[in-house]
């Protein structure tokens, strides 16, 4: 596996306060990964520490052979609350972004850019309305919109769901599942959803619960594509790796200890399974 | 009861406000009759003046007065006769340039110095105490030192003007631009827009409500002390006509003069409540 991201040995520190550390993973070219755990485990600062916008206490981030200094155009990030300009329309919040990756291209270009980059997340027909005229999901379809306009080699997502009603919700997973596998898009996402997570990762890591978090396990998600929310919970193998990343969720992620880790568990090789493929005894706890 | 007044009831009111107000200063000002100037002299009050040679004051206008000789200066706003003689239109002219050039000057010093107060928390600390100490300062407390070391006084009162339309900017835009949401200035960053773009597309909308606000504010000050400042520096504007009508002992001229600083004023605030309307933004 091409490795195009490493997160090596990267730590976060308030103080005395240990949030995590000696966080190792790496995410492939064209492979999506999903971050997983509960509040308060550092998540968003990981997604933050990979976009360049924070500097880890400890350990690097390499990306393409090189340690990242601050953010890139080619890390493109979608923010949990949309981040839209409000003084801009939704087109001109897209060719904002657009106007930063191509300097030289002029005001029309850059416009008729956005208005595409609208299209293929069905809103070309809201581009001129401001961010207040638009609702929920829409806005953070522009948020979409906005980072894959500027065609980033990754793309980071910060609970972009969070904010929206079950149905919105719904829809928006659906459509960043195919616009992923139609690019091909690397991408990381911080998500609570299970169900988010099974339907968009490759690999799904589970963070043990702060303060003194770890990736205490990666799940990698062996269930065929392409994947909707329709056929997924019909896939064999769904509840299998449902039921995984629960219990994780709700029992073994208190129960992971840094410092008493389980016999298998070493911090640079976080040990893998496929709970799809062999689904492990019920009452394994 | 909040909200929807339709207008015509709120205007109607304020008619019926205005109406019984005019109507009780007119009544109370009215000459008592039988005052007793029957022995005078002619010859003596046609020189002091008739109230004046009976030994009264000058009486207060009524309205109609008023009404009479406000629309005696607005036929003839503009003429100029001699220094001491010159239209009101043009004492407004004068007092609106000297506002102009004093508050369009502050605004090119505190517009970007309040920029860079606000990106810099260390610059930010760091003018703050000068910021706290100046601030409070009545502008016209600098007028001395001003018509001492720029011994013009058409220009002290331009920097007077300057000194109290100053801070309300300096402040407003520094507090706008270092309000700047987090979330627009990590777009900009992930976006490696750089810091003239960011300053210019992204910083600069966003904290222009609140520049615009400082600008109304200071354009508000501004002319409160105009008036004041004209009427220490003398010469032109509406401040020293005011000062010459009260010389001159018209008491109409100073209630016309008063309406006008009024009206003016609230053009002002106007004008910038469009231009507050224009950069206005809703999340």
């Amino acid at each position: 596996m091409t490795e195009y991201v490493s997160i090596e040995g990267v730590a976060r520190r308030y103080g005395p306060t240990t949030i995590f550390q000696d966080v190792w993973f790496g995410i492939a070219r064209g492979e999506f990964v999903c971050l997983v755990g509960h509040s308060g485990c550092g998540k968003t600062t990981i997604l933050n520490i990979l976009a360049g916008l924070e500097a880890p206490d400890d350990g690097a981030v390499i990306v393409d052979g090189q340690a990242i200094t601050g953010p890139s155009l080619d890390r493109a990030v979608v923010f949990q609350g949309h981040a839209l300009m409000p003084w801009m329309t939704a087109a001109g919040n897209v060719a904002f972004a657009i106007s930063c990756r191509h300097r030289d291209w002029s005001r029309a270009a850059c416009d008729a850019a956005a208005r595409e980059a609208l299209k293929r997340v069905g809103l070309d027909h809201a581009a001129d309305r401001k961010p207040a005229e638009l609702s929920g999901g829409m806005k953070q379809r522009v948020g979409i919109a906005r980072a894959l306009a500027i065609n980033p080699k990754m793309l980071l997502m910060d609970e972009p769901f969070s904010a929206l009603d079950a149905l919105t919700r719904g829809a928006l997973q659906d459509e960043v599942a195919r616009l992923v596998s139609e690019t091909e898009q690397t991408g990381f996402m911080i998500t609570h959803d299970v169900d988010e997570a099974i339907l968009l990762a490759d690999r799904i890591l589970l963070m043990s619960n702060g303060p003194e978090a770890r990736i205490a396990e990666v799940v990698l998600n062996t269930l065929p594509k392409p994947r909707t929310r329709a056929n997924l919970h019909h896939m064999p193998g769904y509840h299998a790796l449902r039921d995984h990343i629960l219990d994780f969720l709700i029992a073994r992620s208190r129960a992971f200890k840094a410092d008493a880790p389980p016999a298998d568990w070493s911090a640079r090789a976080v040990p893998e399974v496929s709970p799809a493929l062999s689904p492990p005894p019920l009452a394994a706890e | 009861m909040s909200a929807s007044v339709p207008f015509w009831r709120s205007a109607g009111l304020s008619l019926l406000i205005l109406s019984i107000f005019l109507g009780a200063w007119e009544i109370a000002v009215m000459p008592k009759a039988g005052g007793g100037g029957a022995a005078l002299d002619p010859e003596y009050a046609a020189l002091l003046g008739q109230a004046a040679a009976q030994g009264g004051t000058t009486p207060m206008p009524g309205p109609s007065a008023i009404g009479k000789r406000l629309l005696e200066l607005l036929a003839d706003p503009f003429y100029v006769r001699g220094p001491n003689d010159q239209g009101i239109g043009v004492q407004i002219a004068y007092s609106l340039l000297r506002v102009g050039a004093g508050f369009g000057l502050a605004a090119i010093v505190a517009i970007p110095l309040g920029f860079v107060i606000g990106m810099s928390p260390l610059l930010n600390a760091a003018f703050n105490p000068f910021i706290q100490v100046l601030r409070p300062v009545s502008p016209l407390a600098w007028m001395p030192l001003a018509l001492y070391s720029i011994k013009d006084s058409a220009i002290s009162a331009v920097f007077v003007i300057f000194i109290c339309s100053i801070w309300p900017m300096l402040l407003n835009t520094a507090f706008g631009v270092a309000s700047v949401r987090r979330e627009w200035l990590n777009v900009a960053r992930t976006l490696e827009a750089g810091r003239w773009r960011t300053a210019i597309r992204v910083i600069l909308p966003a904290a222009a409500p609140t520049i615009v606000t400082g600008m109304r504010i200071s354009i508000g000050i501004a002319w409160l002390v105009i008036v004041a400042a004209e009427m220490l520096v003398g010469g032109t504007g509406i401040g020293y006509w005011v000062w010459n009508q009260w010389n001159n002992l018209s008491i109409a001229d100073i209630v016309i003069a008063i309406l006008m600083i009024g009206l003016v004023g609230l053009a002002l605030d106007r004008l910038l409540g469009l231009g507050a309307r224009a950069v206005a933004w809703r999340e």
